[in-house]
C-alpha cells in the first residue's frame, strides 16, 4: 500500500521533472532558431538533424515543441500562482471572520464555479480582443473559487486546535495568528491542490490557444501547433501527435505527482485507499 | 422539505441574477466603450456616436442593464450587429444540433462509465479493474480537442469510415447522425472516464457494508445485489459528478463544434467573436453559464430526493 502511493509520486515525478529541464534548457538552447524559416525544406520527415522532422514552414518540430512547453509552464504557474493567492487570501479571510464574512466569500466561491475557464476567456478575447495574458486571467479566475474552498476548509480544522486557542488566549490577533500559525499549517493541502490545478491550467492552456483564445503567433504553443496541424492531417498526420503526446505527458505529470503527493501528506486516505 | 427546495430555489434565482451581472460587467463595461469592441479600434468618432445612438449605447450603465435582462427574460437577446437579424433567431436554428451533440454524449458518459464502473468494482482488483482504471486514467489526461483529431485521424483520414467534419443538415437523418458520431465520442470518453472512477469507488465504498453482505447471504445473485442494492445506495456522489458533467459536456460542444467544424451555438460564439458581435457572444455566454447554474441547482434537488438519509434532515 505504501508502494502504491510512492509510485504515483515518483511516476509523476519522472513525468515532470525531465519536462521543466527541457523547458529549462529550451531558454538557452534549442536545436534549431524557432523563429527560422526553411520553406524549402517542409515536411521533412526525423533525421538526425531534425529528430522529429519539419513543420509546414520548414521549423524544426522539436524545437518548437521545447519552446511550447516554456509557454505551457509559465502560464500554468502565473495563472495557478495568480488565482491560487487570491484564492487562498479569501479563505484564511473567510475562515478567520466566520459568520457573514465566511457566507458572502463562499457564496461568491459558488458564483465562480458558473463561469469555466473557456467562457470567461471568450468574455475577455470579445471585450478586450483575444490574447495570451486574457487567457492567463481566465485560468488564474477559475482558481480563486477552488483554492478559497480549499483553504477556508482546512483553515477551519485549524482554528479548532489547542495551539491556536492558546495564542488566542495570549493576545494574539486574528492577522497575526493567520499568518503565523494558521498558513503554515495547511501548506499541505494548498500545495497538493495547486499541484493538481498546474495539471488543470496546461490543459486550459492548451485548449484556449488551439480555439485561438490563447498564444498568438509566432509564440509556440502545443494548443496552435494542433490547430495548424489539424488542417494540414492529410498531408503530415504525424505533426498531430506530438503536440497531444506533450500535453499529456504533462497534464499526467503534474496530476500524478498532486495525487502522490496528496497520498502521502493526508494520513485519513491511508484506509480509505486499498 | 418545502423550505429548504424554496431556499434552494431562491439561491438559484439569485445566482442567475448575479451571472447575468457579471456577464455585462465584463463584456460592456470593463472595455469602456461597446461602440469601440463593435467597429474596431480604428473606426471614427462620428461612426461610433451613430452607433451608441442606434443601439442606445449613450444611457447609464444600469439602465441599459435593466434593459437588457428584462428583454433577455422574455427570451430577446436584441439584434446581431454582423448578421442583422434577431440573435434569438440565430440561437434557434443552432440549437438542435449543439442540444442532440449534448444529449448524445452525456448519455453515453453516463451508460459507459456507470457500467465500467460496476464491472470495475465488481472485478475489483482483478486485471478487468486494472485496465478500466488504467482507460480512466489516460481519459483524465487526455484533451478532448486532441482527442478529437485522433479520432479523425483513424475513422476519417485513415479508415475513411466517417467523415472528419462538417454537418449535412436535419434532412438527410442517417448522414447527420453518422457526422455527430465522433464529435459524440470525442465528448463522451473524456468524461466517462471520470464517471467511472467516481462510480467504482463510491460502489466500493457501499459493497464493504453489512446490508450487502446479508443480501448475498440471502441467495441474492452477485450482479442483483450490485444492481438493486449497490448501485442506488452508491448514486449520491454519482449524481454530484453527472451534474458537474452536464456543465462539462455542454461547454464541452463549444470546444469540439469548433474541431468538427459543426454549425451549433460553439461555432456561433467564435464567429461572432471574429466578427465582433457583441450581443451575440454576450447572449451565448449567459446561455451557457445558465445551463452550468441549472445543472448545479438541479444536482441539489437530486439529492433531497434520491438520499433518503437526508430527507429527514433537510425539514
Amino acid at each position: 500500500m505504501r508502494a502504491h502511493r510512492a509510485i504515483n509520486l515518483w511516476l509523476g515525478a519522472a513525468l515532470v521533472l525531465p519536462m521543466i529541464a527541457i523547458a529549462a534548457i529550451s531558454l538557452i538552447w534549442t536545436p534549431y532558431d524557432v523563429t527560422l524559416l526553411d520553406v524549402g525544406n517542409k515536411f521533412a520527415p526525423p533525421s538526425p538533424s531534425h529528430w522529429l522532422g519539419t513543420d509546414q514552414l520548414g521549423r524544426d518540430v522539436a524545437s518548437l515543441l521545447m519552446s511550447a512547453s516554456v509557454n505551457s509552464l509559465t502560464v500554468a504557474f502565473v495563472a495557478v500562482g495568480m488565482g491560487g493567492s487570491l484564492g487562498v487570501m479569501l479563505g484564511l479571510l473567510a475562515s478567520a471572520f466566520g459568520g457573514w464574512v465566511e457566507t458572502l466569500v463562499m457564496r461568491l466561491a459558488d458564483l465562480g464555479f458558473a463561469f469555466p475557464a473557456l467562457l470567461f476567456a471568450i468574455m475577455l478575447a470579445t471585450a478586450f480582443g483575444p490574447s495570451l495574458s486574457n487567457a492567463i486571467l481566465a485560468i488564474a479566475f477559475i482558481n480563486i473559487p477552488v483554492f478559497a474552498r480549499v483553504a477556508r476548509g482546512a483553515a477551519n480544522q485549524v482554528w479548532t486546535r489547542d495551539f491556536v486557542l492558546a495564542g488566542q488566549a495570549a493576545g494574539l490577533g486574528r492577522a497575526r495568528l493567520t499568518f503565523d500559525h494558521i498558513l503554515p499549517n495547511i501548506a499541505a493541502p494548498i500545495i497538493v491542490q495547486a499541484t493538481i490545478e498546474f495539471a488543470v491550467a496546461i490543459l486550459a492552456e492548451a485548449a484556449l490557444s488551439y480555439l485561438g483564445l490563447g498564444a498568438q503567433p509566432p509564440l509556440p504553443s502545443w494548443g496552435r501547433m494542433l490547430s495548424e496541424a489539424q488542417t494540414l492531417m492529410y498531408l503530415a498526420p504525424e505533426l498531430a501527435i506530438y503536440p497531444g503526446l506533450c500535453i499529456i505527458i504533462a497534464v499526467l505529470g503534474f496530476g500524478l505527482l498532486g495525487d502522490g503527493l496528496r497520498d502521502v501528506t493526508d494520513p485519513r486516505l491511508k484506509q480509505v485507499r486499498a | 422539505m418545502q423550505v429548504i427546495l424554496l431556499r434552494r430555489t431562491m439561491g438559484f434565482v439569485l445566482t442567475l441574477i448575479a451571472v447575468s451581472v457579471i456577464v455585462f460587467a465584463v463584456m460592456n463595461v470593463l472595455p469602456g466603450d461597446p461602440a469601440i469592441t463593435i467597429l474596431g479600434i480604428d473606426s471614427t468618432e462620428d461612426a461610433r456616436a451613430a452607433l451608441r445612438a442606434e443601439l442606445g449605447l449613450d444611457r447609464p450603465v444600469w439602465l441599459r442593464y435593466l434593459d437588457w435582462v428584462w428583454h433577455a427574460a422574455q427570451g430577446d437577446f436584441g439584434t446581431s450587429y454582423f448578421f442583422r437579424v434577431p440573435v434569438t433567431e440565430l440561437i434557434t436554428e443552432r440549437l438542435p444540433l449543439t442540444l442532440s451533440l449534448a444529449l448524445a454524449g452525456m448519455t453515453v458518459t453516463v451508460v459507459v462509465g456507470i457500467t465500467l464502473g460496476m464491472i470495475a468494482a465488481a472485478r475489483h482488483g482483478t486485471f478487468g479493474d486494472w485496465a478500466i482504471m488504467l482507460f480512466s486514467q489516460m481519459g483524465i489526461a487526455v484533451p478532448a480537442f486532441w482527442l478529437s483529431i485522433l479520432l479523425v485521424l483513424l475513422f476519417a483520414v485513415g479508415l475513411r469510415w466517417l467523415p472528419p467534419g462538417g454537418f449535412p443538415g436535419w434532412d438527410e437523418p442517417l448522414l447527420a447522425a453518422r457526422s455527430l458520431i465522433l464529435p459524440t465520442t470525442a465528448l463522451a470518453l473524456v468524461q466517462s472516464a471520470v464517471l467511472a472512477r467516481v462510480t467504482r469507488s463510491s460502489a466500493l465504498e457501499v459493497m464493504r457494508l453489512d446490508f450487502v453482505r446479508t443480501a448475498r447471504a440471502t441467495g441474492l445473485s452477485r450482479w442483483r445485489v450490485l444492481r438493486r442494492h449497490i448501485l442506488p445506495n452508491a448514486l449520491v456522489p454519482i449524481v454530484t459528478i453527472v451534474g458537474m458533467q452536464v456543465a462539462a459536456v455542454v461547454t464541452g460542444t463549444i470546444v469540439i463544434e469548433n474541431v468538427f467544424y459543426l454549425p451549433g451555438l460553439g461555432r456561433l460564439i467564435f464567429q461572432s467573436i471574429a466578427n465582433r458581435d457583441l450581443f451575440t457572444v454576450q447572449a451565448l455566454v449567459v446561455l451557457f453559464a445558465a445551463i452550468v447554474v441549472t445543472a448545479n441547482f438541479l444536482v441539489d434537488i437530486a439529492y433531497v430526493l434520491i438520499d433518503p438519509r437526508l430527507k429527514g434532515r433537510m425539514t
